[in-house]
């Protein structure tokens, strides 16, 4: 059993409590317009149109493959700007335990493990495996997910992880299918399931500058669900790396703070105090 | 006599700083202390340096006066008695503090103050506990003007520190420097963490290994200066430097430089620090007649020899043929290994000399990596660190120090520089402290990068301060001058950022 990692940060504050190894799977269901890292989204189908332009020298085309010399590599991403399918060559295959191997020196340091992506969850089996280790050298487990993979299919992964950080686009579905090229059904649905098993260490939801009714809309109904007692993060949009498509979707601004505030008010106002404007 | 009139002249000396330097040149007129050929030969090639200790020391390097004494008998030459409330405490403090001389004339080691006010805070009103450490914190930020002034705190948590802390914070200064000492089983999570935010707020404190530092000198050590372990009640009385760089240049080879080389210079320079300590003990007044020896503030047998140290970096660098440091000591397992065996025999050949002295530590000098300054410029980072602009991103960079923080049993420390987001976080900062700690890292530094307080090489100092100078005016830190000269010549400033999330 092998699993397509992207990228590992061996200290990450923004990934959950404490200080966290976070570790980004390669592919994902869902293209959001607003991706800050679309080259999570695919596997590289060695094309090979990025081998040249590499400055370093660190990629090669050999027997039709793309190899990718982590040692050369200056991490400029030339490679991630020029390829055509929003994919990576840098990335690593490794099983589970050469995953543990690779993140256990940071384990001093940490509370815990975050998974993310991409959408972690396509490798629903390698992290049971993974976890099962890490929760073995008394480390926390999370989950960061988008949420388009049935939890209910895996109550082994859950019952070993300490929570789940859930993405939740929009409630209306239609304008989930236009942001995401999906419906939000399945996230709906394991927005319900892992709330009942106590499973959900926070929501969150990217507010949008140009779709401020839509922003409204999905905050509300989500705390409706959440009834308050679940963090509840509201994110800026920032147009940061972006891609082009996605700038055509959602625009060249921040979303103003004062909107952010104003929705975390309209939920305070109603008596629930979870929301964090990010 | 130009020099003199050259001091008189300067406009950006304040008094005091004239005063110093002026008897820094009558000192340096006295040439009763013999050095050997062979150290001067040495200090000429760039081998040797005596960090400014000049030709006649009249007091040990470093003093860490015993201040429990003070405040359980008081001190007949201050004909003070032992102090009743905060405010007598404090005052008793200052007054001593005004009377402990060093290399600098400054103290450099104010006291565990947390322990040593904490029975008399814990009988104020919360309100005027923090008003007279108020003022005790801007009389020591206003007169002893100098950033190598150090305070430590814990490892328990205590009213006093939480107000020290708060103190610091709303306070902004650069004096004193101040460590935590940090241990997993005396410190809670929540000072630690406290801590942790204060430190990205003000630069200040460090954290130090108490687990180490007790193992090798006691419960009762002192962290003095910049990062100096030493013996409370003692102290250090010289600290001389080998430069491993220039060092290396006479070196064919990296056997050459650790079976010929590196002995060859050791040896000569364990003999003129004997050579010193027994001018200072012997010699100058300092032993026979100065009030904290007569009172037993401090005793003759805690002091010790600190054998300084910098530049293994570029050492080994150059032993290797590395020109890029971004692929050298720091970043590659050849030169790492190199560079601890260069410490583990300097480690050795060091064991190997017996003092006359040092009965506290068994008439054996110990090991110091010395932060640098500013006339070193990128050829010898500081002791054992990675080069500036060289850190290979945190998480290895407190690996690699774990690797050599063990050899320097008188100070050995590293900075980290952090961007915004990690004042929302001080529980994940404690996380990396504890796992630093745990890994044997002995001493551990961070600044947040835009604040005006930060941390130069082992000092702070205040960016607005160092702006002062560059206008040509006085600053009343006499540390700024060296700050401004190591941003401008070390790039000491340029530090890797701890980022979000990286």
């Amino acid at each position: 059993m092998k699993a397509l990692i992207n990228r590992i940060i061996p200290f990450s504050n923004v990934d959950g409590p404490g200080n966290r190894c976070a570790i980004f799977f390669q592919g994902c269901p869902l293209h959001c317009a607003y991706c800050h890292n679309p080259e999570t989204w695919q596997v590289c189908d060695h094309c090979g149109q990025c081998v040249a332009g590499c400055p370093a020298g660190a990629l090669a085309l050999r027997k039709g493959k793309v190899v990718w010399d982590e040692t050369r590599c200056a991490g400029c991403d030339q490679c991630i700007h020029v390829c055509p399918h929003h994919a990576s060559c840098k990335v690593s295959e490794l099983t589970p335990e050469a995953l543990f191997e690779k993140i256990a020196e940071t384990f001093p340091f940490i509370q815990g493990i975050t998974v993310s992506g991409g959408e972690c969850m396509l490798y629903a089996d390698f992290l049971t495996a993974l976890f099962r280790r890490v929760k073995a050298a008394g480390k926390t487990c999370l989950i960061d997910s988008n949420g388009v993979i049935d939890f209910g299919q895996y109550p082994q992964l859950l019952a070993l992880c300490d929570g789940v950080m859930l993405d939740m686009k929009a409630i209306d579905d239609d304008f989930h299918r236009q942001l995401t090229g999906a419906s939000n059904r399945q996230v709906l649905d394991n927005l319900t399931l892992l709330l009942e098993a106590g499973k959900l260490e926070e929501v969150r939801t990217v507010l949008l500058p140009q779709f401020p009714k839509q922003n409204q809309k999905t905050v509300r109904a989500v705390n409706e669900r959440l009834q308050g007692k679940i963090r509840y993060k509201l994110l800026r949009y920032r147009p940061f790396g972006v891609c082009e498509e996605g700038l055509r979707f959602c625009g060249r601004t921040i979303t103003p703070l004062e909107e952010a505030e104003r929705l975390a008010q309209a939920e305070s106002d109603r008596g629930f105090h979870n929301c964090v404007v990010i | 006599m130009e020099e003199v009139l050259n001091i008189i002249r300067d406009e950006t000396l304040t008094y005091q700083q004239q005063l110093l330097a002026l008897a820094r040149l009558a000192e340096n007129m006295d040439d009763t202390l013999q050095r050997s050929p062979e150290y001067r030969q040495g200090q000429k090639d760039g081998i040797f340096c005596d960090l400014g200790e000049g030709l006649a020391p009249y007091r040990p390097r470093y003093i860490c006066p015993d201040y429990t004494q003070l405040m359980e008998k008081g001190s007949r030459f201050l004909d003070l008695t032992p102090p009743q409330d905060l405010l007598e405490a404090t005052n008793a403090l200052l007054i001593m503090y005004h009377h402990v001389p060093s290399i600098t004339s400054f103290p450099v080691y104010l006291g565990n103050l947390d322990q040593l006010l904490e029975p008399f805070v814990l009988k104020e009103t919360p309100q005027r506990a923090k008003q007279i450490l108020k003022m005790f914190l801007l009389h020591i930020d206003r007169t002893l003007t100098d950033s190598f002034v150090h305070a430590d705190l814990g490892p328990e948590a205590t009213r006093t520190g939480e107000l020290i802390l708060q103190l610091s914070e709303e306070m902004q200064c650069a004096m004193p420097n101040l460590t935590l000492k940090y241990d997993p089983l005396l410190t809670s999570d929540d000072f630690l963490k406290r801590c942790a935010l204060c430190m990205l707020k003000t630069a200040k404190p460090s954290f130090a290994n108490h687990a180490m530092f007790t193992r090798e000198w006691g419960e009762n050590y002192a962290i003095a200066s910049c990062y100096n372990g030493l013996k409370v009640g003692g102290g250090g009385f010289t600290l001389p430097r080998i430069r491993l760089y220039e060092c290396s240049l006479k070196a064919k080879d990296p056997q050459d430089f650790l079976d010929n080389v590196l002995p060859h210079y050791v040896q000569i320079m364990l003999e003129m620090m004997e050579d010193r300590i027994r001018f200072i003990v012997e010699t100058s007044a300092f032993f026979k007649a100065n009030f904290l020896v007569t009172e037993g503030f401090v005793k003759l047998e805690n002091f010790t020899g600190m054998f300084g140290m910098v530049g293994l970096a570029e050492c080994v660098n150059h032993l290797l043929g590395i020109e890029d440091p971004r692929r050298g000591y720091g970043n590659n397992a050849a030169a790492d290994d190199l560079g601890v065996r260069i410490l583990q025999r300097l480690s050795d050949l060091v064991a190997g000399f017996t003092s006359a002295y040092c009965d506290c530590t068994n008439h054996h000098f110990r090991l110091h990596a010395q932060v640098g300054i500013d006339s070193d410029g990128r050829e010898n980072s500081p002791g054992a660190r990675i080069p500036v602009g060289a850190e290979p991103g945190m998480l290895k960079q407190i690996q690699h120090a774990a690797r050599m923080h063990g050899f320097f049993p008188t100070g050995i420390g590293d900075i980290f520089k952090f961007e915004e987001t990690w004042l929302n976080t001080p529980e994940a900062l404690g996380d990396i402290i504890k796992g630093a700690m745990a890994s044997r890292m002995r001493y551990f530094s961070g600044y947040l990068e835009n604040n005006d307080v930060v941390r130069v090489t082992g000092y702070l100092v205040k960016k607005s301060e160092l702006a002062k100078l560059d206008q040509h005016k006085q600053s009343l830190n006499n540390v700024s001058i060296f700050g401004q000269g190591a941003r401008d010549k070390g790039n000491a400033l340029d530090r890797r950022v701890e980022k979000r999330g990286q």
